[in-house]
């Protein structure tokens, strides 16, 4: 990928910090949150 | 219009929401396999950029991304405000983290392709400059969403941050027409079509769509998250 391949590949690197981050941060909140739900009672355990 | 109208029910979207998540995360995971395919694989070097150009195909759909999603943000504020949807503001407040990243990676992945192609990290030039005000209205709207103690207080005002920064959605778009700037004009969305080679334009469009469902996936999981944090706190309310 030539000389520039340390910028092409932080590139992708940013993308999959920063979007992968954010995907199993917002998966895990929601589990979170379906967990709670839960054990008050106010919704079946997924 | 009428028909989306019952989404506008908390319980019905998150009905909705789990329905369709399973069949879109699977066609987000899909499109995103083909598309990093095609961007790093497939795709020929630019007769100018060379490989960096394989850099636009992860920046130009960020960058479309966080505008669309800013565009959304105020549709939901004045949604919030004019007719006070109840899923509006919950909705906004899942949306404005998810636009934060996506201008996050727009704005280091141009800094990457700016270095190599421009020789600086960095220039305050009016593109660059209103794209980093987008990612300061972004953080501006989920603090505000949520300094107050009252929820609602916090999304309303954060609804109005909404409605006063789409102001800068065109001046994002028009600035390298209306401002002599290091960063190039438009050269997808032009009058007389696309001024890119379909081999370097079908990856793009492609990686655009991947990113568009990874956004779209990303809202819903974080609604319904909202939703039931909302339900909790009506709960404990209660209790």
């Amino acid at each position: 990928m030539s000389n520039h391949a340390v910028y092409i590949l932080s590139s992708y690197l940013v993308v999959l910090v920063v979007l992968g981050g954010l995907t199993v941060a917002s998966l895990g909140a929601r589990a979170r949150a379906r967990r709670e739900l839960a054990a008050r009672g106010l919704e079946r355990k997924r | 219009m009428a028909d989306l109208h019952f989404l506008a029910n908390p319980a019905r979207f998150r009905r909705f929401s789990q329905r369709v998540l399973p069949g879109l995360t699977l066609a987000t995971v899909l499109c995103l396999a083909v598309g990093l395919y095609l961007a790093l694989v497939q795709s020929p070097p630019d007769y100018q950029q060379g490989e960096t150009v394989r850099i636009m195909f992860v920046h130009v759909p960020s960058a479309w991304l966080a505008m669309a999603g800013y565009g959304m943000l105020a549709a939901l504020g004045a949604s919030l405000l004019v007719w006070r949807h109840p899923l509006a503001a919950l909705m906004a407040r899942a949306a404005a983290p998810v636009g934060a990243c996506f201008a996050l990676v727009c704005l280091l992945t141009g800094s990457l392709w700016g270095r190599p192609m421009w020789g600086t990290w960095w220039v305050w030039d009016a593109r660059l400059t209103s794209m980093l005000l987008l990612f300061f209205l972004y953080l501006g709207h989920i603090a505000l969403s949520r300094a107050y103690d009252e929820s609602e207080r916090g999304d309303r005002a954060a609804a109005i941050l909404s409605l006063i920064g789409v102001i800068n959605l065109p001046i994002i778009k028009f600035s390298v027409d209306w401002w002599n700037t290091l960063h190039q004009p438009a050269s997808v969305a032009k009058l007389g079509g696309p001024a890119i080679h379909p081999t370097i334009l079908i990856p793009l469009l492609w990686m655009a769509v991947s990113f568009l469902l990874l956004f779209v996936l990303l809202v819903l999981v974080r609604t319904e998250t909202e939703i039931d944090r909302r339900r909790l706190e009506i709960a404990e309310q209660g209790a």
